[in-house]
């Protein structure tokens, strides 16, 4: 494809798919949704420090139990 | 004036919540002006503008003042529309997703003789179909003409990069008219 098609090819492109008009800026003011949207990041503090490590870890604990019954009175002291 | 903005960019990378309304209200047009030249449609850009300024909270205190906060908000602006552009591609099927653009399409196009409705639809339709990583930088530097150098940053690539992929964007599209009986 040379420079000619290229050209070409991108005013065909601007044809079909005119620029959008981003000078008008947003339709309502958008700071309250901002604030609602950090609220919600407020509200579940604890779940954003669950890792997949914390998951297994449990996960692992519970195996033990089930396998090895006998281990429930060794974990609780431990607690 | 240096000093001031300095002070709340520092101010802000510490949490105080009256800077960060100071910057959302200095940068919001412009980040929502990035966001809508990439999405296309105000209330999806209004919404993705909202949840860049929430990952731009989030990630406050890597914000390096140094880089420039202009920047810095554009690259998150610019993930937060890319990672739209890929969840709506995967969940609207490839006739719900045409059918849309079109009728988008065919509500703004100027007319040129030279460039029929058909041939307008089919272009936009090619241009739907090309990977994601080469339409958002056609769409940066092609339709929206934006400078290479502020496109290379947003997405984090050189400028090198915009230019290869400009050409392949354009080298695709041409190929796919062609297989339509389109001579560009």
């Amino acid at each position: 494809m040379n420079a000619q098609d290229e050209n070409s090819m991108k005013k065909l492109l601007r044809q079909a798919l005119p620029p959008v008009n981003s000078d008008a800026g947003p339709g309502r003011d958008l700071w309250p949704d901002v604030l609602r949207r950090l609220d919600t990041e407020v509200v579940a503090p604890a779940l954003r420090g669950w890792v997949w490590f914390d998951g297994a870890l449990l996960a692992g604990l519970v195996g033990l139990v089930a396998i090895f019954p006998a281990s429930i009175p060794v974990l609780l002291y431990y607690l | 004036m240096r000093n001031g903005v300095s002070d709340v960019l520092n101010q802000f990378r510490q949490g105080d919540a009256d800077a960060f309304e100071a910057l959302f209200r200095q940068h919001q047009r412009t980040v929502y002006g990035w966001i809508l030249r990439i999405v296309r449609n105000p209330a999806t850009a209004e919404e993705l503008t909202v949840e860049s300024f929430w990952r731009i909270h989030r990630a406050r205190a890597r914000f390096e003042p140094a880089q420039g906060f202009e920047g810095w908000t554009r690259r998150i602006a610019t993930r937060v529309a890319l990672d739209w552009l890929r969840t709506i591609r995967t969940r609207r099927t490839e006739s719900e997703l045409s059918m849309e653009d079109c009728a988008e399409v065919a509500a703004r196009v100027e007319t040129d003789p030279a460039v029929t409705a058909e041939i307008r639809r089919k272009t936009a339709l090619a241009f739907g179909r090309l990977p994601l990583k080469l339409r958002i930088v056609a769409t940066l530097a092609v339709i929206e003409e934006q400078p290479q150098k502020d496109v290379a940053a947003a997405l984090g690539i050189s400028v090198a990069a915009v230019k290869v992929r400009v050409f392949r964007a354009l080298r695709l599209l041409r190929k796919d008219l062609e297989q339509q009986g389109i001579k560009p």
